[in-house]
């Protein structure tokens, strides 16, 4: 168990940021938060510094995409505290077509490659990253294959079709 | 009822005793001291009894191939004994497993380096078509960027599907025409890779 209680972060977290951090749920113990963008970095830097609380282990950036929803792209941060065993998770969602979101490379140098993988994939464009451009995928490719309107399978092959299968 | 394999299912009883496998004379005509035959017939038969194969192996067929290569299956026993680790003297490059597109570049430099003429073999279901991995990040088959001559299937295949495979490739190396390399067909081939 972690030295302090999900209850206890929340408060210290509300007291800190009043009305400007929404609980979305505690899934397996693991308190969820959804933000701004504009306060993202005041949040994890304030999380990071704080005396008691030391979340000093970025443990992923990531995103998420619901086409159906009006803020369609999620970024997620999930932090650990090394120190005290507590875990975090945060979220902001951005509307399709302005996916920018600042960087936190400057609070922890191991998001440069989180961010870049989070950007190859779901095109989130993270400002002030020093050298946002694709890691995993070919330098030339210009989708952005985790988003759901890419299509899941290749339609230039051509092994697949149904008559191969008698359908 | 037995299984359903394609290979091994006839086999030849070993004849090991005082038995030295001898490739076979081409046709020609002999006489006292002599023995004359095609040019084509007897460089195919060097060439076929000599291929230095370049593994390619990024997963698990090339598991299967170390399995081809040590002294069970003994590939050494086609005149493959010896692997080319650089692609400026092999003959043949076996291409097993999965390629991304990101490794496809990479692919087609380790082709261009290799010298005329050569041979290429897909082995295994992911080289040969992309596999399962009908996806954003995979090459869906190798002759997308380089031209293949023998694909093997299977997932991962038999070390006896390799050496059918290896075996096709030694039926084209000593049937082929020494002057296949310089017919437009074949240029237009290359041509159609964006080669030379």
């Amino acid at each position: 168990m972690g030295k302090f209680s999900n209850e206890e972060l929340l408060n210290k977290l509300n007291a800190e940021f009043p009305e400007q951090l929404t609980v979305v749920g505690e899934p397996f113990g693991l308190l969820t938060l959804e933000t701004g963008r504009e306060n993202i970095i005041a949040v994890l830097s304030y999380l990071k510094n704080d005396a008691a609380l030391q979340f000093i282990y970025l443990t992923d950036i990531t995103a998420i995409h619901y086409p159906e929803e009006e803020k369609q792209i999620g970024v997620i941060y999930h932090l650990h505290s090394l120190v005290n065993n507590v875990r975090v998770r945060i979220k902001v969602f951005m509307a399709d077509g302005d996916v920018h979101i600042p960087t936190a490379t400057e609070l922890w140098n191991g998001a440069n490659w989180m961010e870049r993988e989070t950007y190859d994939l779901f095109g989130v464009i993270f400002d002030g990253h020093p050298d946002l451009r694709r890691i995993l995928n070919v330098d030339d490719m210009t989708a952005f294959p985790m988003r759901k309107e890419f299509p899941l399978e290749d339609p230039n092959r051509v092994d697949k079709k149904d008559y191969f299968f008698g359908r | 009822m037995a299984r359903p394999v394609r290979f091994n299912i006839h086999p030849i009883q070993a004849d090991t005793k005082d038995n030295i496998s001898l490739a076979n004379m081409p046709e020609g005509y002999t006489g006292e001291g002599f023995f004359a035959t095609n040019l084509n017939n007897v460089v195919g038969l060097a060439r076929k009894n000599s291929l230095w194969p370049l593994p390619f192996a990024t997963s698990c067929c090339g598991i299967e191939f170390m399995a081809t290569m040590v002294s069970h299956y003994d590939l050494a026993r086609f005149g493959a004994e010896r692997l080319s680790f650089s692609p400026r003297q092999a003959d043949l490059l076996m291409v097993m497993g999965t390629i991304s597109k990101k490794m496809g570049p990479v692919l087609r430099q380790v082709y261009l380096q290799m010298a005329e003429p050569r041979w290429v073999m897909a082995v295994g279901a992911c080289a040969s078509s992309g596999g399962i991995f009908d996806t954003y990040s995979v090459l869906q088959g190798i002759d997308e960027v380089i031209p293949v001559d023998v694909y093997v299937p299977g997932c991962p295949p038999r070390p006896e599907a390799i050496i059918d495979g290896f075996m096709a490739i030694q039926k084209l190396v000593q049937t082929e025409t020494l002057r296949r390399r310089s017919e437009p067909q074949y240029q237009k081939l290359l041509a159609s890779y964006g080669i030379q």
